[in-house]
């Protein structure tokens, strides 16, 4: 038995029968990471023999006993923008290099009470800001299915980590496509859940009103299985929902798509999506059809307007939420500095990398006096109309189905030099961002450079039981899970 | 030229909640530097902020003693500057949506009473402090103090002297500390205030451009700053220049305002809704149940006990200057009610007891009507009052009783009252152990009248002369003999009786 090529749920289901120890578990880990991660550099820190004795004494504790909760001596890799208390969270900038949280993320604490092995924290966009993990202070990591491409981003770490089979499973953030699209370009699936599903307490904030943790596994099961022990109304995060946790693994059950209508919206298939992807997609949304979804044709009207208003909005939340980094109360503190308004503007100088500099700046400009109304309020207001374009299409529709990106994995430096580039490859995931409705990106073939190709299913808010049925229904007739990437 | 001075004033009054407007630490004053933080009082990234709903609740029974309507619906905006004591580099505040709105305080001017308007109150957290050691390389930041819920309270341009800005705050730190929502300790920074002044040709509309004044922290500093500012400005003005748009600061020790920032250096605070809070909706319901709940305010207090109990304005004042003062003046009236005394006579008693008596124990010789009470800090009628609630309530009804029952004498009654104050024992208590108690026996104060007109032939044959004036020294050697203990209406009885008997010998 490989231990690493197991999924989530399937380790969980052997640990629990007594049939693999916490101990072997984080051995056969320890030796795939060892194996793979030099080449993939899906991790910023790990926790080696930290999670060595956290499984000895998970075993030691348990003594034979098996009653377990779902998460105990899970491997598990964290985005390294959710505070994990006394392990350095970083958010891969230069500004957070030596921050050690004292507290940790309400996930994290559930995950923690649940008795879960913690592998690492992963790398990412410096502070999730980009779709490619090359804005990150450590460098970039891999695509596991080809050591040139991205592994997409900003929670480019988690899904290749996911993909190397580096960690059964891994949690991401996502702000307009950072789960998902990684998990498209890995060949991984990724659930962003609705805003509010699961608490953001101790997410190091990008944009407020959009981020979103969520699980990055290695099938839709598995996302059913985590996001249920990480999802549930805090007290610390006041825009999370008071709404009960069904069982997501309950809506497994199904099998089919019988009496779903899924809506195909034609903005979606447009000018600059490439010809493999459309392909896939559209082969996907036959399968969809045959077993018992009801495709319809469906307008989202605003889809044009969504990538301008995010950059409104998520960088004018930005320019605020970054604004705490000023080298006084933690994180970097820049040397020599000959007054206050010196430490200010060199720490952040020296902390923050251009692609974050440059947001602030634009989120800085769209707040500032004079252009309010003209950016940032505007921006509100056509947030409100994308919101709506899915109230009504969900009025006719239980699910709408689209690609996650316009391309596969692209290679490393080719959107560099155009930060509009880079912008427009989360074209097709931010409007879900935008209205707060849940996502899952799943694989549905391959490009014939032998790249994955992801599907997306977008869902009303609080229905990922939907999501997660039409998407485990749609893994298990097809066989693109049964593929793994050669790491070469 | 003749100016007309226009006044309008900021004030941040610091809600007592006993946790911050974010978090759950606590709000104690002069404690440890940042002993009392957390992550999101540190800005630790990934905190969130959780509202407060008692500070919620001050907010809106402040803003209804304040005559305000409350809004509905509720935003929180992030107002966005750098300072080391602002740990986030925002302060969550609120800008379009404030809590209250067009409400108005009665003052009195001297043309009268009149109304200022009250434009908004808002919620806000407090930043830290920076604490600058002299000396020392670099400053430290205390954040206690940061996220410690403030309502400020912003004025329209109602104010037209330093006096009136005065009377206005004096009006104001009463209101909110009747409601029990401030402190109102001007000098700990829980209630601070900024106002900003200019100056317009006496019958012109526009204003004039505005000065903003900070760093004042007692009522005494708002007058010396308002009248230099007013006199600058005046100088300024009359020498034919401009008053320019900025802040400026008092200065205590030179007595002048300087400027701390011109309009240019003004900040963009970049206000937008904090998107980590969601909209605060207040129900019609709990606006109605708070109002019910509000504290009678100390215009109307003052008001309803000259009219019930007729009482003088200084009676008044004094049991109306504190809520406590006067729910111990009320709950004293009531127990007596149920003892079968009427409202009007045991409240005269009670009132004279404790505004005259007891505030002349404990106010050791200070002038009773301070000469002008703006000057003060305090207010002056609540000035040696306030320790009235270390006598139970029951113990000086039971003195106040005993005196009208004429079981006391008056002087007794007044040593009584004292040893209270001393020794917080019951009245009975130190009466009946030193033996206090009135003697109305006529056998024993016969007995001291014999004694006393035994050594006092020659005043007794002064009274037989028909010198009736002897009668008063008389009955003041009784009574002195007596310890004062003896009942003064029997004594006098009873010693003409005697007297009367000696002259038909």
């Amino acid at each position: 038995m490989s231990i690493h090529k197991l999924s989530l749920y399937d380790l969980h289901e052997k640990f629990t029968a007594g049939e693999v120890t916490a101990t072997e578990i984080v051995r056969a880990y320890g030796l795939r990471i060892g194996q793979v991660e030099s080449k993939v550099k899906a991790y910023i820190t790990q926790a080696k023999d930290a999670a060595v004795a956290q499984a000895g004494a998970l075993d030691t504790s348990l003594k034979g006993w098996r009653k377990t909760s779902p998460m105990m001596g899970m491997p598990l890799a964290i985005k390294d923008n959710i505070c994990t208390e006394g392990m350095l969270t970083t958010c891969a900038s230069r500004m957070l290099g030596n921050f050690v949280p004292p507290y940790d993320a309400t996930v994290i604490a559930k995950l923690r009470a649940q008795g879960y092995l913690l592998l690492g924290k992963t790398n990412l966009d410096e502070f999730a800001m980009g779709s490619s993990t090359e804005n990150s202070a450590v460098g970039p990591s891999r695509n596991p299915w080809n050591l040139q491409c991205v592994p997409g981003g900003s929670s480019g770490g988690s899904a290749a980590a996911v993909a190397a089979d580096e960690c059964a499973a891994a949690l991401g953030s996502d702000t307009g496509g950072s789960i998902r699209q990684p998990a498209a370009f890995c060949g991984v699936v990724g659930l962003k859940p609705t805003y509010g599903r699961v608490s953001r307490y101790g997410l190091i904030a990008f944009a407020s009103s959009l981020d979103q943790i969520g699980p990055i596994t290695k099938d839709v099961r598995d996302a059913a299985f985590l996001l249920g022990a990480i999802a549930g109304h805090d007290p610390l995060d006041s825009t999370s929902a008071d709404v009960p946790v069904p069982d997501y693994l309950k809506a497994l059950k199904k099998k089919d798509l019988k009496r779903l209508k899924v809506g195909v919206p034609a903005e979606f298939f447009a000018e600059g999506l490439d010809a493999e992807v459309e392909q896939a997609v559209r082969a996907a949304i036959e399968e969809l059809k045959s077993l018992g979804g009801e495709i319809k044709e469906i307008q989202l009207p605003r889809t044009d307007a969504a990538v301008a208003i995010y950059y409104v909005i998520a960088t004018a939340e930005a320019s605020s939420n970054l604004a705490r980094y000023d080298g006084v109360k933690f994180g970097l503190r820049a040397k020599e500095t000959k007054d206050l308004l010196e430490l200010y503007m060199k720490t952040r100088q020296e902390g923050f990398g251009p692609e974050v500099k440059r947001r602030i700046m634009l989120g800085t400009y769209v707040l500032s006096a004079g252009y309010y109304d003209a950016y940032y309020g505007k921006a509100q207001a056509v947030r409100t109309l994308v919101r709506q374009d899915f109230e009504s299409a969900f009025r006719d529709v239980d699910l709408i189905v689209t690609p996650v990106t316009p391309t596969p994995a692209f290679k490393f430096g080719a959107k560099g030099d155009n930060p509009l580039q880079m912008y427009l490859s989360d074209i097709f995931t931010i409007s879900a961002n935008l209205a707060g409705v849940p996502a899952i990106s799943l694989p549905c073939g391959f490009s014939l450079d032998g790249l994955p190709i992801g599907l997306q299913l977008i869902g009303r808010p609080f229905e990922e039981e939907t999501l997660l049925r039409a998407a485990y229904a749609y893994e298990q007739s097809t066989q693109w899970r049964a593929k793994k990437p050669m790491i070469r | 030229m003749i100016y007309e001075v226009v006044i309008g004033v900021e004030v941040h009054a610091q809600l007592r909640t006993k946790s911050k407007l974010f978090c759950g630490c606590g709000t104690v004053f002069g404690l440890a530097a940042n002993s009392q933080t957390c992550p999101l009082c540190l800005g630790l990234p990934g905190s969130l902020p959780v509202l407060n709903q008692a500070a919620v609740e001050m907010a809106v029974r402040a803003g209804l003693a304040l005559n305000c309507t409350i809004a509905a619906d509720n935003l929180f905006a992030r107002k966005n500057y750098f300072y080391p004591d602002l740990p986030k580099g925002y302060q969550i505040s609120q800008y379009e949506a404030p809590i209250c709105e067009h409400g108005w305080i009665e003052i009195a001017s001297s043309e009268g009473k009149r109304r200022v308007r009250i434009r908004r109150a808002h919620l806000e957290e407090d930043a830290g402090k920076s604490v600058h050691v002299a000396g020392a390389n670099g400053s430290r930041v205390d954040l206690n103090r940061a996220g410690t819920p403030l309502l400020e309270i912003v004025t329209e341009p109602d104010l037209r002297s330093a006096d009136e800005v005065v009377t206005y705050l004096k009006g104001l730190r009463d209101v909110l500390m009747y409601q029990d929502v401030c402190d109102g300790d001007m000098e700990k920074g829980n209630f601070r205030c900024e106002p900003n002044l200019s100056l317009r040709p006496l019958g012109q509309k526009e204003f004039g451009t505005k000065v903003e004044l900070k760093n004042i922290n007692s009522f005494k500093f708002v007058k010396d700053a308002m009248e230099y500012e007013i006199k600058r400005q005046t100088k300024v003005l009359n020498e034919g220049g401009k008053i320019l748009q900025e802040t400026r600061l008092w200065n205590t020790d030179r007595g002048e305002t300087a400027v701390m920032r011109s309009k240019e250096e003004a900040h963009d605070y970049r206000y937008f809704p904090d998107p980590d809070l969601v909209p605060l909706k207040i129900s019609k319901e709990w606006i109605d149940q708070v109002r019910s709940s509000l504290a009678e305010l100390p215009a109307d207090r003052r008001n309803r006990l000259q009219q019930e109990f007729g009482f003088s304005e200084y009676s008044a004042g004094v049991l109306a200057s504190d809520k406590n003062v006067l729910e111990y003046f009320e709950q004293c009236v009531a127990e007596a009610e149920k003892l079968g005394f009427s409202k009007m006579e045991v409240g005269k008693e009670l009132a004279n007891c404790i505004t005259v008596d007891f505030r002349g124990l404990t106010r050791h010789g200070v002038t009773v009507t301070p000469p002008n009470p703006l000057l003060f800090d305090v207010n002056p009628y609540s000035e040696g009052i306030l320790e009235l609630t270390i006598i139970p309530e029951k113990n000086l009804l039971e003195l106040v009783v005993m005196k009208m029952k004429g079981e006391i004498s008056g002087p007794i009654y007044k040593a009584v009252l004292e040893e209270m104050i001393n020794t917080r024992r019951p009245a009975a208590e130190i009466i009946d152990a030193n033996g206090l108690r009135q003697v109305s026996d006529e056998g024993t104060i016969e007995k001291i009248i014999d004694e006393v007109l035994e050594k006092n032939p020659n005043q007794v044959a002064q009274f037989k002369e028909g010198k009736q004036q002897v009668l008063g020294f008389l009955v003041g050697q009784v009574m002195k003999a007596s310890g004062g203990k003896a009942n003064p209406g029997k004594v006098n009885e009873l010693l003409k009786k005697k007297l009367g008997e000696a002259v038909k010998i």
